[in-house]
């Protein structure tokens, strides 16, 4: 593609590649995991090795993305607060979704759905990786009590954050001109003065 | 023990019904803990058929030993001093799998043929399918599947379902001196049960039973109790066994309600594009840029010229 100088640049190198690492982890995660949840995805584990390989390797991958998701968040923890008009945004997503943002209330560099599932997203890898610790059995003995509450939760969780997920995957995919933000890290000014109008306005100087 | 495919039941992570063309006898191990000398013949037994030796631990100032299951003790003698009526009652009971007939560890297991049921109602664990996950551990009311240190499989007691399935007794049922362990069709062992309860109760146990707990749908290890009423004088064994509720949650409707979530998202983003089209950067805010970048190109030529 021809590198066009007035691109905006959204993601530095390092927050991309920070984002793949973790991106790569919940794959493998929720490959591995979802073989352990249901039968139906019991075959998947051999993407892995097999059963046992599966079993051995989940939860190190699962301590892996813990450490790069906990930089994100440091990250981009404070982009993500919800404001006012975000949550006006939030109520009115049903527009957008139907396919006219014209009305859409201006947003800074993310949006209220965004915030949101970056909560949504923070709590489940909260959830998950604590109850995956005390389900982990090479390393940790827990009370069994604690252990059956732990395979819910983190089963749940997962489920909850994959789902999130796939609300994730499919808004960069339908939102055209978004991906290569996080492939190498510029959009173009259109996409961000009708997507994300204050942080275009921030990024230019154009007061429109 | 595996290549008995007519004969099994249920199947671990097997959603499709098992082969069933056979019916086998449903069997039953029968422990009389009043005929109980706490002699550990069956301890030994046990060891000697299924060839696995335990490390040869230290005395604990009690006669249990080893203390506890493990990967190569597949049932050991519990020693409890209870007093009943002013009199020292030294109650011994034989731990170890009980053959659930609604098997919480087989519910837990995510490993398609880890854990299975044959028709006769032993539940057997197949270590080549076993992942390690400790799964059953977290399923089983009975705390009875021990995990190996060496290689991460998940053992316990088989009812000796080798010698079963060649119309042999259990080791242990073969060596007992006393006669306090029984093996047989589980009818039997319930007419057996009564035989000893009417003894039992003639001799003013007046709370003798049989335990066969309901919440697991029955068990094929069963006991005959002096003291039914209170199962728990005995090492704790428990009064009203069932799966544990989060088990029961996590293996019954999470699994479908999951699935049908994850499903109808991805369907409806697809139908959602399909349908409704991709959001894409308006035709006039692109021109508005073009048009800008094309002022900007004039702006930088003038200032050169
Ligand atoms: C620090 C992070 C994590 C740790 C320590 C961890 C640990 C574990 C452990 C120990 C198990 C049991 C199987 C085994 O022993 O391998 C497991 C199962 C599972 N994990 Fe994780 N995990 C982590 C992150 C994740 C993530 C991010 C996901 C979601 C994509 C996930 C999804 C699952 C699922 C679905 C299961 C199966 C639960 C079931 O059997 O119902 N895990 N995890
Ligand atoms: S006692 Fe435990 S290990 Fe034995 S069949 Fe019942 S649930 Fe499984």
């Amino acid at each position: 593609m021809i590198r066009n100088p007035r691109d905006l640049q959204r993601y530095t190198a390092s927050e991309r590649a920070n984002h793949w690492v973790v991106g790569i982890c919940f794959i493998l995660l929720a490959l591995s995991g979802l073989a352990f949840f249901h039968p139906a995805f019991f075959p998947l584990v051999n993407l892995f090795g097999g059963g046992t390989w599966a079993r051995i390797l989940h939860p190190y991958i699962g301590v892996v993305m813990a450490l790069f998701f906990l930089v994100m968040v440091v990250r981009f923890a404070s982009l993500n607060t919800m404001a006012e008009r975000d949550w006006e945004w939030v109520k009115r997503v049903g527009e957008m979704v139907n396919g006219d943002d014209h009305n859409m209330p201006v947003q800074g560099k993310y949006n209220g759905g965004q915030k949101l599932l970056f909560w949504g997203l923070v709590l489940s890898m909260l959830l998950i990786t604590l109850s995956g610790v005390v389900m982990w059995r090479s390393w940790f003995s827990f009370s069994v009590g604690m252990v059956r509450t732990a395979v819910v939760v983190h089963a749940a969780a997962a489920a909850f954050m994959i789902g999130l997920i796939f609300v994730h995957v499919y808004a960069a995919i339908w939102t055209r001109g978004t991906i290569r933000a996080m492939l190498y890290g510029t959009v173009t000014r259109a996409w961000a003065k009708q997507h994300h109008r204050d942080w275009y306005r921030s990024m230019t100087g154009d007061k429109n | 023990m595996a290549l008995q495919s007519l004969d099994i039941q249920r199947r671990s992570a097997t959603t499709t019904p098992a082969p069933q063309a056979r019916e086998t006898t449903e069997i039953a191990k029968l422990i009389d803990v009043s005929a109980c000398i706490g002699c550990k013949a069956c301890q030994a037994a046990c060891m000697e058929w299924n060839d696995v030796r335990d490390e040869v631990g230290n005395c604990t100032g009690v006669y249990d030993n080893p203390v506890d299951l493990t990967e190569n003790s597949w049932t050991v003698m519990r020693f409890a001093e209870v007093e009943e009526n002013g009199k020292l009652e030294w109650l011994i009971r034989k731990d170890g799998c009980m053959h659930c007939e609604d098997p919480g560890c087989l519910k837990a297991c995510p490993s398609p043929g880890a854990i299975i049921q044959y028709s006769n109602g032993i539940v057997d664990f197949h270590q080549e399918n076993c992942i390690g996950c400790g799964y059953c551990v977290t399923g089983c009311p009975f705390n009875v599947p021990r995990i190996s240190k060496k290689d991460n499989k998940a053992y316990k007691c088989t009812l000796c379902s080798d010698r079963v399935a060649v119309g042999q007794a259990p080791a242990c049922a073969k060596v007992c001196p006393t006669g306090a362990i029984q093996f047989g069709s589980k009818a039997d062992m319930k007419d057996y049960a009564d035989k000893r309860i009417t003894d039992l109760k003639s001799r003013g146990y007046q709370q003798a039973g049989l335990y066969d707990p309901q919440g697991v749908g029955g068990t094929h290890v069963m006991y005959v109790l002096h003291h039914a009423d209170r199962p728990q004088l005995y090492n704790n064994l428990p009064a009203d066994p069932s799966i544990s509720p989060t088990v029961a949650l996590w293996k019954g409707v999470a699994k479908p309600l999951a699935m049908a979530a994850l499903g109808l998202t991805a369907l409806g983003s697809l139908f959602h594009y399909v349908m409704k089209g991709p959001n894409e950067v308006s035709k006039e805010l692109e021109d508005e840029m073009e048009r800008q970048a094309e002022a900007e190109t004039e702006g930088e030529r003038e200032n050169a010229r």
